[in-house]
């Protein structure tokens, strides 16, 4: 389910770095949370993109939630496909739906980031938080 | 699940957009056991209902149900809400889940009249069946023959063995029924109506698909179109605000309102591009704040992004264009006729 030679965030974000450019996107968890997701808005290609501060939002049918940075960087290419397909969010999240790519300030950030059988631990500890 | 005026609710089952066009196209079933009662009896009974509430329940006819407003002094709502006029001795108040408390406080206040009432709400489940395959899914567990039952009437009789107050109204904008009934056979029956609806399409839906269906057919939100600052005249809610039927709390400032006219009007809107105006994203009107969204999202069946807001009575025009400041930005949209969506008859 959770690719692993992907990196996660704690605000359900995934990252899969590729030299120094990398793909980014949300989880499977995160769009779940959301439900069905009706509008993505990606920054610019060339914006420069802050580890941990918003670089976007994503509007599902009943709430707006921002977009948070994995790495810092610059964005080289925004998904074209999600401005009349953004339901592509929930059908495949950790594939078609990446959101932005970007080239990477430090390619060695993502390390530092949850790896796929950490980020299931994570996610699995708030699932009992929410039905507890 | 989210609590909603006390309590847990699911916000989606299968999610909102299908379970919104569930509704719009077959069926869906919604618990809104939340929903609070109160019940009016006595030989002034009428005297109360009429002296709290803006419309005019002397034209109810029994097993007849209207929506009215329960006003303030000052002609603003306490609440909105449903009158079924069970018996001329006795009226079944159906309220918000988070103002029956309120509400019942509200009555009793003003209970002047040779009238009693209670606080029911622990004595009744409620289940909304909502759609154009509402009324064949219900009959399937009834003898109570549905189809003379008319739009915002009602009737007693049993659902698959339990006793139900069977009303023909609901909050969607389609056609459907709310049934009425004691608490302890609600799963039996949530379950049964699930399994007989089935195979007409029908599915379980939340309280998000109850907030995008209520909102394409533009019915009002308490804590959103309508609140103790509003009154019936400035949600458009003129057809329930009845002055001709003798005074009534709040009477007179509605019709000094009247007179002097309105300070804001209650609009709907679609956004132009792809933007979503949400709840309390203010609204510019050449390029100043003219008010602010009081409920706006998504509109699954129509396909459009919409809302509704409060803004001076002068910026009314069907088709002139404002503005709604989604974080920071300026997004076109356009003022609409309401409701955005009605049911073909």
């Amino acid at each position: 389910m959770y690719p692993s030679e992907y990196r996660y965030t704690k605000d359900h974000e995934w990252i899969k770095p590729d030299g120094d450019s990398a793909s980014i996107g949300i989880t499977d968890y995160a769009q779940g949370e959301l439900g069905d997701v009706v509008f993505v808005e990606l920054p610019k290609i060339g914006t420069q993109i802050k580890a941990g501060a918003s670089f976007g939002t994503i509007e599902s049918v009943k709430a707006v939630s921002e977009l948070f940075a994995p790495v810092s960087g610059e964005v080289t290419e925004t998904n074209p496909a999600l401005h009349d397909a953004p339901e592509t969010v929930n059908k495949d999240p950790h594939g078609a739906a990446w959101l932005i790519k970007i080239k990477m300030s430090d390619p060695k950030e993502p390390g530092a980031l949850m790896d796929a059988a950490a980020y299931q631990a994570y996610i699995s500890e708030k699932a009992k938080e929410t039905s507890a | 699940m989210v609590n909603f005026g006390g309590w847990d609710m699911p916000v989606e089952y299968s999610g909102i957009l299908a379970e919104h066009n569930a509704v719009r196209t077959r069926a869906g079933l919604f618990d809104v056991s939340h929903m609070g009662e109160i019940e009016i009896r006595g030989a002034g009974a009428l005297d109360l209902v009429q002296w709290v509430t803006c419309n005019n329940a002397a034209k109810l006819a029994i097993g007849q149900a209207q929506y009215s407003g329960l006003m303030t002094s000052q002609g603003t709502f306490v609440d909105d809400l449903l009158v079924h006029k069970i018996s001329d001795t006795h009226y079944l108040l159906c309220v918000n889940a988070s103002n029956q408390d309120g509400d019942y406080d509200h009555v009793l206040a003003h209970n002047k009249f040779d009238a009693r009432a209670e606080n029911s709400g622990p004595r009744y489940s409620q289940l909304a069946i909502q759609g154009p395959c509402a009324k064949k899914i219900l009959q399937h567990l009834t003898k109570v023959e549905l189809d003379p039952i008319r739009y915002y009437h009602f009737t007693f009789g049993k659902v698959d063995g339990v006793e139900c107050l069977i009303a023909r109204t609901g909050y969607t904008g389609e056609d459907g029924f709310e049934i009425y009934f004691e608490p302890s056979h609600s799963e039996k029956l949530w379950n049964r109506l699930l399994d007989t609806g089935h195979s007409e399409g029908m599915i379980p839906c939340g309280l998000g698909a109850r907030n995008t269906l209520r909102m394409e057919a533009a019915m009002c939100l308490y804590g959103h179109e309508i609140d103790d600052t509003t009154t019936p005249w400035e949600a458009g809610l003129a057809w329930i605000s009845k002055l001709d039927k003798g005074e009534f709390l709040g009477s007179a400032r509605l019709a000094e309102q009247k007179k002097k006219g309105l300070d804001r009007k209650l609009i709907g809107f679609e956004m132009l591009d792809k933007r979503i105006g949400r709840d309390g994203y203010p609204i510019r009107i050449a390029g100043r704040d003219a008010g602010c969204v009081t409920s706006g999202g998504p509109a699954p069946f129509l396909k459009k992004n919409i809302g509704m807001g409060y803004v001076p009575p002068t910026s009314v025009t069907v088709g002139s264009e404002i503005e709604i400041s989604i974080r920071g930005q300026a997004a076109p949209a356009r003022i609409v006729a309401l409701p955005f969506y009605k049911r073909l008859q």
